[in-house]
């Protein structure tokens, strides 16, 4: 049974909404974040960034940074401590295939912002006045960031990145099927570079504990790969590093991989043998990560009545010299619609930038808003509303996949309370027929999706004497509410309060689990804690029956609940044991347990799992300020089980205002001629500010899953998938203007 | 030794001053270029109060400034000599000013409630922000609201949340079960 998984039968927490168990550390400051840890010695490395985008350092000269007083050393790459060799040493657990960049190791410069030179110094402002006197002298080489330039240099990358699926092979006659098809349309798609840019700039608090140990706070969305990096670079034993990370400060992908300033507060810190902090400044965001800009080109070619007969979907994304980063970009239009004849390609093209990263939904806000803007232009092609052609055009199964039937699908349900909600059935879809004062009213739909995953986690749980509950596991709270719905989970599972549980993560002292990502955290470290507290539940049970003339002593553990604290025969309350006396009979203070959750290899030998939403979006333009107000968006959701209707509602609220921001606003933008983010500071690369943003409802439909014992398929991603799509139809409605090029800004509205 | 700018103040000079942070009194020597932000962050161990971008372009540093919201970051803490400053760490003691800190302002409740927060990283620099707002007494509807709170990016969006707990806490009652 999947509805359900507390012993009794009923859920107690899970399903209701609950606020969030870390929200008072949150609201009164006392949650600490990676570069807020205090050491007796710590200094404050500064980071030196590149100014030039490509060629190589001629000289260094750091006598003046030097000579100022409080500045404890300068490191750059002529006098960097030695570290690993090899490049495997350098690969993170999510590593895409390559040469991962290593801060300071030569004189190359391989891109603009690059960390050339760590000053660390006694105090911060210190070390930020020395590093302004750091003089490097380069040998400046011409840059490409252009990825249309680079266009002819696309590759379709030869080792696969793990986890990452490639384009299947074409299948049917899809050239042939789109010459013969009454209907055709073919159309260029691009998105621009975005940077995550979490509230909490990047920072890593290396501190010495003497002896070669050291504990490190670590912005990271999970800290197992931090510690695997450093102990792998170092050389350092794993018992010897002890890596935290109670709060993140948002991660949106940019904490999935360790970044430089690990690399330099930990180079630091083992050469001078005392704690280091390196704090990155906002701008000092745009010199790694990014969501890569991609070249899209989708041709479809249908039927009179919208029956899709031919679908193309090519995309050329952009990647670094020494990575090849790969996200899955095309293949959403395979599995989204049902055609017979299809061609999905995918290529990277090497540009003059770090290596780009996992970004909040990465591919799919890519490459859905393509074909879902493609498939709003097929539906006024033919006359179509929106909903009935992708209705008409609606799978079971996933065609990318060996056909494979999804194991849930309620995205039709999603279409229909989503239209209901938002009033769809009144719209007229002639362009520019709704207007209010001086603006005018635009209605659009579109249809998210994204893969509902499973990752192996380990988690543990502790139930004390006192009858206080621990369970955790290594992995992030980005954000998300992991901490929250882990305690609801536990409290159910073993039948105690919330809080006599308390939820602890980012230790890597506590049971390993994989970074926080890809939506699969809920359903990863929830099995896991769940199947670790039905362990404790178990060994508290033979503890009751074990009891003198216990009143379980003839009851099987299928008939008993746990239940406010106690094991009670089910539905006989009175006939039950406390957890504490059971304990306390057996002589035990404390039961513990070890598990792991883990993907379930039939089920996915047999489905295919993705979540799904259906996105409508109300803009108002003013044309003659090129002004596009979004008004009112519904997202309505079919992601499984839904744990917690209060922190699973704000995931999509947040989803949906990052996929506004992609819309309308974010956009970071290259001067090719330096090779360099001209927009990096939140004064001129915009995201969502509160007056941005109205009126957003977000609905949860009934689904069904059995991918996991929880049902739940994950939220992080599926709130920003499509939402952008479901803008830009909605523009097109109000206006009449097409825009394949995010994001719409004034220009665009105003060209 | 001399500072690069030809300042001719050296580089080890402290100015005296006194504040009263979260109602106790300091007398802190403090060097004329340390931010506000800084000097609670770095030598005052209060890290409730975030650095986000070190511009005054987020809000995270948001604290009161007798009363009135300042960006931190922005905010010399020479420049402040006497003044009464309230961070995230002391919202509650004002909301109780005779008791102790035990119990939470209504604003902070109100966002735990709204959930009008998920990392947290902005949260301190909301709170501070909104009641900086309602002091100011220029709000009184939520598109007012929404203008005079977009100094404070919130990377995860909460921005419906966040409305919806301060117009509770303006209007009581005003947004009940809005936040589910």
């Amino acid at each position: 049974m999947v509805a359900t998984f507390s012993s009794t039968g009923r859920d107690t927490f899970v399903g209701s909404p609950q606020s969030r168990v870390d929200g008072p550390a949150k609201v009164t400051g006392l949650a600490k974040y990676a570069g807020e840890f205090a050491a007796p010695d710590l200094a404050h490395g500064y980071v030196v960034s590149s100014t030039i985008a490509k060629g190589s350092i001629t000289a260094v000269d750091t006598a003046a940074a030097e000579a100022v007083p409080g500045v404890i050393k300068v490191f750059t790459h002529e006098n960097r401590p030695r570290t690993a060799w090899l490049n495997y040493n350098y690969q993170d657990a999510v590593a895409p295939p390559g040469a991962p960049f290593r801060a300071l190791y030569d004189d190359k410069i391989h891109y603009s912002g690059q960390p050339v030179a760590l000053v660390v110094a006694e105090d911060f402002e210190t070390a930020r006045h020395a590093a302004a006197l750091v003089k490097l002298d380069y040998e400046a080489e011409e840059p490409l960031t252009d990825t249309e330039a680079a266009r002819d240099l696309a590759y379709v990358p030869p080792k696969k990145r793990n986890g990452i699926k490639p384009p299947p092979e074409p299948w049917g006659d899809p050239e042939g099927a789109y010459d013969r098809a009454p209907v055709k349309l073919s159309q260029d798609y691009r998105l621009a570079i975005e940077h995550h840019n979490p509230m909490e700039p990047h920072a890593s608090t290396v501190v010495f504990e003497g002896d070669g140990k050291y504990t490190v706070y670590d912005k990271i969305q999970g800290v197992s790969n931090s510690q695997g990096y450093l102990a792998s670079v170092f050389g350092l034993n794993k018992d010897d590093l002890r890596v935290m990370n109670p709060y993140l400060g948002g991660g949106f992908g940019s904490g999935l991989r360790p970044q430089y300033q690990l690399f330099l507060a930990m180079l630091a810190a083992r050469e001078l043998e005392r704690s280091v902090r390196v704090a990155l400044t906002r701008d000092q965001m745009w010199s790694f990560t990014y969501r890569p800009d991609a070249l899209q080109t989708i041709a479809l070619g249908a039927d009179r009545d919208g029956a899709l007969r031919s679908l193309r979907h090519d995309a050329i994304g952009g990647t670094s010299h020494f990575e090849d980063y790969q996200e899955v970009v095309v293949n959403w239009s395979g599995v989204l619609y049902k055609c017979e004849n299809v061609a999905l390609t995918y290529k990277i093209a090497k540009l003059d930038t770090f290596t780009p990263g996992d970004m909040r939904a990465p591919g799919a806000v890519t490459g859905v808003f393509a074909i879902e803007t493609a498939m709003d232009e097929l539906a006024y092609a033919t006359g179509v509303d929106p909903i009935e052609l992708r209705l008409r055009n609606f799978t079971d199964h996933d065609q990318t996949a060996q056909d494979k039937p999804f194991g849930s699908k309620a995205l039709k349900s999603c279409f229909s309370e989503g239209a209901e909600r938002f009033g769809w059935s009144r719209r007229d879809p002639e362009p520019r027929s709704m207007r209010e004062g001086r603006e005018l009213v635009g209605w659009g739909m579109a249809t998210g999706v994204w893969e509902s995953m499973m990752m192996q986690s380990g988690a543990h749980a502790i139930l004390s004497a006192d009858g206080k509950l621990e369970v955790g596991n290594s992995t992030g709270d980005i954000g998300t509410g992991t901490y929250t719905i882990l305690t609801q989970i536990a409290a159910d599972t073993l039948g105690l309060a919330m809080e006599d549980v308390t939820t602890k993560l980012g230790d890597t002292r506590l049971p390993e689990a994989p970074v926080a990502g890809g939506s699969w955290t809920a359903a990863s470290s929830g099995t896991a804690v769940m199947k670790a507290c039905r362990d404790v539940a178990e060994q508290a049970f033979r503890l009751a029956r074990q009891m003198e003339n216990s009143p379980l002593a003839n009851v099987d553990l299928d008939r008993v609940v746990f239940t406010g604290g106690r094991i009670e025969v089910a539905g006989d309350p009175g006939r039950g044991v406390s957890l504490v006396e059971a304990m306390r009979a057996g002589g035990v203070d404390r039961l513990e347990a070890t598990a792991q959750g883990a993907p379930d290899k039939d089920f996915n030998d047999a489905y295919e799992a993705y979540t799904h939403s259906a996105i409508f979006a109300e803009v108002k333009v003013d044309e003659e300020l090129g002004q596009v107000r979004l008004t009112r968006v519904v997202s309505a959701v079919a992601a499984g089980k839904i744990l917690n209707p209060k922190t699973a509602r704000s995931q999509i609220l947040g989803g949906v205002v990052m996929g506004i921001g992609s819309a309308l606003e974010e956009e970071s933008m290259l001067d090719h001629r330096l090779g360099r983010f001209m927009n990096h500071n939140l004064g001129e690369y915009h995201v969502p500010v509160n007056a941005d943003i109205y009126d957003i409802d977000v609905i949860f439909v009934d689904e069904e899953d059995k991918a996991n014992p929880l049902g739940v398929k994950g939220l992080g991603e599926i709130g920003i998938v499509g939402t952008a799509a479901a803008i830009a139809n909605a523009v097109y409605h109000a206006t009449g203007k097409r825009i394949r090029h995010l994001p719409i800004t004034v220009d665009k509205i105003l060209a | 030794m001399l500072i690069e700018s030809g300042s001719p103040v050296p580089a080890d000079t402290k100015v005296g001053i006194s504040l009263t942070i979260n109602g106790e009194a300091r007398a802190l020597q403090v060097a004329p270029w340390t931010t506000l932000l800084d000097l609670l962050r770095e030598q005052l161990d209060l890290t409730g109060t975030k650095k986000g971008c070190d511009h005054g372009q987020c809000g995270a540093c948001t604290m009161l400034v007798n009363g009135t919201r300042v960006n931190a970051c922005l905010t010399l803490a020479v420049m402040r000599d006497g003044a009464e400053i309230t961070t995230v760490e002391g919202l509650a003691r004002l909301a109780n000013p005779g008791g102790g800190s035990n119990g939470l302002h209504p604003i902070q409740e109100a966002f735990i409630e709204h959930d009008a927060f998920q990392c947290g990283y902005c949260t301190s620099g909301q709170l501070c922000s909104s009641v900086g707002m309602m002091n100011e007494g220029h709000a009184h509807s939520r598109d007012e609201i929404r203008e005079a709170m977009s100094g404070n990016l919130c990377r995860c969006g909460a921005y419906t949340n966040i409305v919806d707990a301060i117009e509770d806490v303006m209007q009581p009652g005003a947004t009940q079960g809005a936040a589910r």
